[in-house]
């Protein structure tokens, strides 16, 4: 599903974020990518999703290898990829059925398609009843909920998130994260960057941890290993 | 693209107009300002040119045949006049139509000339019209060279001078409406600049769930249309309005000869299309130009 191979990423201001990652996700694994600030993660988790390419090696996701494809037909690759942040990332003006209809829109999708599975996915995560509100009238929790049923409208194979609680309290993290491991258990692959402790080591997946650019630990069902 | 997604972009781009409110009012004024300002220069040169050439096209040369020539001396003289290059037509004017357009060209006073149809001193006259008004000075010289040529007449100073002032005149012209337009595009641009600014998120936001470049382009390429074609409209509508009353009212009173403005119909037709293009471009361009940066994948 998602295969890097001698991984290197060295920006232009010289600071090296990758040095040399070799990982495998296979199709339905649910990972977490801890690790100190600065580690590498973001960047590792970009390069999953083509916001940043490596400066050498492969990366291989969907059967897509993403050093070599195209810019014209990154959007066409994105469309198998849900993302979530940490800050949601959400229009403000747009309605919360807007915001998800979005990502359908942008498809091309049939207006009769788009309503049945917007609504179909605002169900999934529980604001059906809010449909209407703007962001703005909506708690974090709610706003991230919303950020997912976008992630996911357009049934992804994987869905990347960077931090997706980052900026919620603990009650409404653990929502967030009841709502992943639905997703991951109809077969999505889940990979998640996070700093939050607790979940990692309660709700057990594997870990990958990232220091200095590279892979430092990767245990089935691993523990988060750092100081909160 | 298909039909739902076209209507989708008109859509998104009316319902954009109206969230950015402000936004849309400050690109609008500019294309208003200054559409209303080239509109003006246009309807200011375009007259310009319409005088200019009526005066030029008026420009002839009267060949004085001088009277001893015979009939077939004057013949002689018409075909090597028309095997110029640069002539377009000879007409021959014999004396007698002369002296009657001479009499009924001064209305009353004309009378009093009836007393030459007795012995007319005119002479039979050819006027030459050139293919282009500035060759009758060259014409001219070269005619009067010919055999049985009395006389050669084009206004010389007057011809002259005039098409110097022309030409001066519509270079400064295109100056300022090329400089005007590109003050215009580099306004309109900016604004919209400001406008895509603040919707950075959004671009960014489509990219992310795979919006194609042209995807998202489309619905701003839209708003740029709307946001020139709605600055276009007080323009328009002003340029209409004072065109119409300066040719109904104001130019039938100056009496100055060759002064006659375009009329009403097509030129009002005429400067609202170049209007409203312009400004659909521009709108066009400038926004095209500012969605180009946060396009780069």
């Amino acid at each position: 599903m998602i295969e890097m191979t001698d991984v290197y990423k060295t920006y232009s201001n010289g600071v090296v974020a990758i040095n040399g990652i070799n990982v495998k996700i296979k199709a339905g694994e649910f990972v977490y990518v801890v690790g100190p600030s600065g580690a590498g993660k973001s960047t590792f988790i970009k390069m999953m999703y083509r916001e940043e390419s490596p400066t050498t090696g492969n990366i291989v996701v969907n059967g897509v290898s993403l050093p070599k494809i195209r810019n014209t037909k990154v959007p066409i690759f994105r469309r198998n990829i849900g993302v979530v942040f940490q800050d949601f990332k959400l229009l403000p003006t747009l309605t919360v059925y807007e915001n998800v209809a979005f990502a359908m829109e942008v498809i091309e999708k049939t207006p009769d398609e788009i309503k049945k599975r917007v609504m179909e996915v605002l169900d999934l995560v529980g604001l059906k009843h809010k449909v209407r509100m703007l962001p703005t009238e909506l708690s974090g929790g709610e706003q991230q909920r919303v950020s997912i049923a976008r992630s996911i409208v357009n049934s992804p194979k994987v869905v990347i998130a960077d931090e997706p609680t980052g900026n919620l309290d603990p009650e409404t993290s653990w929502e967030i994260m009841n709502i992943f491991e639905e997703i991951n258990k109809s077969g999505t692959t889940m990979v998640m960057a996070t700093h939050n402790k607790d979940i990692v080591n309660n709700m057990k997946h594997r870990v990958i941890a990232i220091e200095n650019g590279k892979i430092a630990r990767d245990d089935m069902r691993g523990e988060y290993g750092y100081e909160a | 693209m298909k039909l739902n997604t076209l209507q989708r972009h008109f859509r998104e781009s009316g319902k954009s107009l109206l969230r950015n409110g402000w936004m849309t009012f400050a690109s609008v004024s500019a294309v208003t300002v200054t559409l209303l300002l080239v509109g003006v220069f246009l309807v200011i040169m375009m007259n310009l040119n319409h005088i200019a050439t009526n005066v030029e096209n008026d420009v002839e040369i009267r060949v004085h045949i001088d009277p001893a020539a015979t009939l077939e001396n004057q013949k002689a003289l018409d075909a090597k006049i028309k095997k110029i290059a640069k002539v377009d037509s000879v007409l021959y004017s014999p004396k007698e139509k002369e002296l009657t357009n001479m009499i009924e060209g001064m209305g009353e006073n004309g009378e009093a000339f009836k007393l030459f149809e007795q012995d007319n001193p005119l002479r039979d006259v050819l006027v030459v019209k050139t293919k282009t008004p500035q060759d009758v000075s060259q014409v001219s010289k070269k005619i009067e060279t010919f055999e049985y040529v009395q006389t050669v007449k084009y206004g010389k100073e007057y011809v002259d001078n005039l098409f110097n002032v022309v030409d001066i005149a519509r270079n400064i012209g295109v100056v300022l409406i090329i400089g005007l337009l590109f003050t215009a595009m580099f306004l309109i641009s900016n604004t919209i600049k400001i406008t895509i600014m603040a919707r950075r998120k959004e671009i960014e936001i489509m990219r992310l769930v795979g919006a194609t470049n042209n995807f998202i382009r489309w619905p701003f390429f839209l708003e740029g249309l709307w946001l020139g074609a709605l600055g276009s409209v007080i323009p328009i509508g002003l340029i209409g309005v004072f065109y119409s009353n300066l040719f109904k009212y104001v130019s039938p009173k100056i009496n100055i000869p060759f002064f006659e403005l375009l009329p009403l119909s097509p030129f009002i037709y005429q400067i609202s299309a170049i209007l409203i293009l312009l400004g659909g471009l521009i709108g066009i361009w400038g926004s095209l130009m500012s969605v180009r940066k946060f396009l780069k994948v």
